[in-house]
């Protein structure tokens, strides 16, 4: 979004309809959450208000604590991984022909697998003996075990979202490629410009609203991460992999407490909020001091 | 220059054979029979057995998920793209109070972890007279749909320079056919890609659709659950039943790949 905009306030009457589907699904939830979250729920009709003694109980949770640097561990290497590889892989997917449109829906499928199937195919490619990828690892001479070692379930979680999520990285920035007009090429050809600098001044900075969505959703969406793991690993070795929502599932479902599970739900909430809005402006910042820099430079 | 193309499909193939192999992986899991995906190693199916997708496409509980599925997905899809065009116009063309806030506060939909949320929605659809129809789903569905497809549009109309839309009404296009016969195409990319994830995301979301349905519009990914009780796992079965789940989205992304691929250097400016 730049700066310079005209002033429309009818431009509401644009966004309106999109306010209304969201909302409708939205609020009334979000509030009940927010009722269970102050409440001692004993049976239906016995509620006790306990005002923040959810909330404090929640934050002084040890295994809370340790499932939450779990997770922000797990979501940046998912990050740190996925972006850059979905930036190379949408550079060299070829842009037009038959090609493209083989490579688009091969790269697409593993959006498409339910992620109950996912785990349960990767349950089984990672095993020693009847999986084509844990036998490969284990003929190679690894001792490999994503049941058994801590370090490898970890990375066999991280292995099989590099191997779902990047795609929508991939497709995002191929989509936002084929968008810059070949003015830009044409004008860099002009000047000379290296590959690399053509990348860095004409395609990067144009990629720059599909990168936002797309560390914003990976972000969000890793940080969220249940049924893949829970299929696969269970959360273990141990709680190697267990995740916050895989411990917020287990206090809902599991151990039926409705007040703490909110309270936690909404703590969870505040969190992804903080750190995406944090992204989000420093995103922000970044490309506007890149475009100044362009200008002035 | 031919070097480094080399190089980039040398990257490309070796990216195809690591997304390859696992669904290769399935699709032999789907073409063995239980005994024989747990008992050996093979790269092959050794007896090629169809028995699981039989199982799929004679018992109606299982190939009417896949029915209910397309209905809610293509119902969502139509509607998170009719209401979120305009709206991410609005968002990258203009400036109205509470813009900013609006924008980020669509996106924080998304953010909100599912497992508490769930029985406020069901209460929600209940209370309705909703509960186990398409349109529930779909509407549940828009929740996060709509905000992607939001986001996404106006990341691709940003892009597009504002003189194009003054330009058009010099010539004295109306707002409507400016939008529909320009700018939409301006931006097919990214309703190609914003109307595929709309179809995916919709498409594979378990907890809300499980939640929201029972019997007549109970999606295909719930009934994929069932594998699991009873005798144990039935491991074919519900490979089979993912490879079947490919197939939907593959056709859809081989509609939209044009809109994708080609996108504004091909168009009319």
């Amino acid at each position: 979004m730049s700066a310079i905009k005209p002033v429309n306030q009818k431009a509401w009457f644009l966004i309106l309809p999109v306010i209304l589907c969201v909302a409708f699904s939205a609020i009334l939830p979000l509030m009940t959450v927010v009722n269970y979250s102050v409440q001692d729920i004993i049976s239906p009709e016995r509620r006790v208000f306990v005002g923040t003694e959810w909330f404090k109980a929640v934050m002084r949770d040890d295994d809370l604590q340790g499932a939450l640097l779990r997770q922000i561990a797990f979501s940046l290497a998912v990050l740190v991984v996925q972006i850059p590889l979905g930036i190379a892989l949408a550079l060299s997917m070829p842009a037009r022909g038959w090609q493209s449109s083989a490579v688009l829906v091969t790269v697409a499928i593993s959006l498409l697998i339910p992620w109950n199937v996912v785990g349960t195919i990767w349950q089984i490619y990672g095993r020693t003996d009847i999986g084509l990828l844990g036998a490969t690892l284990a003929a190679l001479g690894f001792e490999y075990s994503y049941t058994g070692n801590a370090t490898h379930a970890w990375l066999t979680v991280l292995v099989m979202d590099v191997w779902h999520w990047t795609p929508l990285v991939a497709l995002l920035c191929y989509a936002g490629l084929r968008a810059i007009p070949d003015a830009y090429y044409q004008a860099a050809r002009i000047d000379g410009a290296s590959k690399f600098a053509v990348f860095r001044y004409i395609q990067l900075p144009k990629l720059r609203g599909v990168l936002m969505i797309a560390v914003l959703l990976r972000f969000m969406d890793s940080f969220m991460i249940y049924t893949e793991p829970f299929v696969l690993t269970g959360g273990g070795p141990g709680n190697a992999t267990t995740f916050l929502s895989q411990y917020l599932t287990q206090k809902a479902v599991g151990q039926f407490d409705l007040g703490p599970a909110a309270a936690f739900s909404l703590i969870y909430f505040l969190i992804i909020l903080l750190l995406c809005f944090i992204l989000y402006n420093w995103m922000q910042r970044v490309g506007t001091a890149d475009r100044s820099e362009a200008e002035h430079g | 220059m031919a070097k480094r193309f080399e190089k980039r499909s040398i990257f490309l193939a070796l990216y195809l054979v690591f997304a390859i192999l696992p669904v290769y992986w399935m699709v032999n899991m789907s073409l063995r029979t239980n005994e024989e995906i747990l008992s050996a190693f093979s790269l092959w199916p050794r007896a090629i057995t169809f028995e699981h997708y039989l199982t799929i496409f004679t018992d109606a509980s299982w190939y009417s998920g896949y029915i209910n599925s397309m209905i809610y997905v293509v119902i969502n899809t139509v509607i998170s793209l009719l209401v979120a065009l305009p709206a991410a116009y609005a968002f990258s063309r203009y400036s109205f109070l509470g813009d900013k806030h609006v924008f980020f506060w669509l996106l924080t939909n998304r953010m909100t972890p599912p497992a508490v949320f769930l029985l406020p929605f069901f209460q929600l659809y209940t209370t309705l007279g909703l509960m186990d129809t398409h349109i529930a789903v779909a509407m549940a569905h828009l929740l996060f749909n709509v905000p992607l497809a939001v986001w996404i549009l106006e990341g691709f109309m940003s892009g597009i320079p504002r003189e194009i839309d003054e330009t058009a009404y010099i010539d004295g296009y109306s707002f409507p056919r400016f939008f529909l016969t320009i700018f939409i195409p301006l931006i097919k990319a990214g309703v190609g890609v914003a109307a595929f994830f709309c179809f995916m995301f919709s498409w594979v979301e378990l907890l809300m659709a499980r939640t929201l349905t029972s019997v007549d519009a109970k999606p295909i990914v719930a009934t994929m659950t069932r594998t699991v009780s009873a005798s144990g796992m039935d491991w074919g079965v519900l490979a089979a039943a993912g490879v079947l789940t490919i197939v939907p989205g593959a056709i859809v992304i081989w509609f939209v790949r044009n809109y994708i691929a080609k996108g504004f250097a091909m168009g009319r400016v």
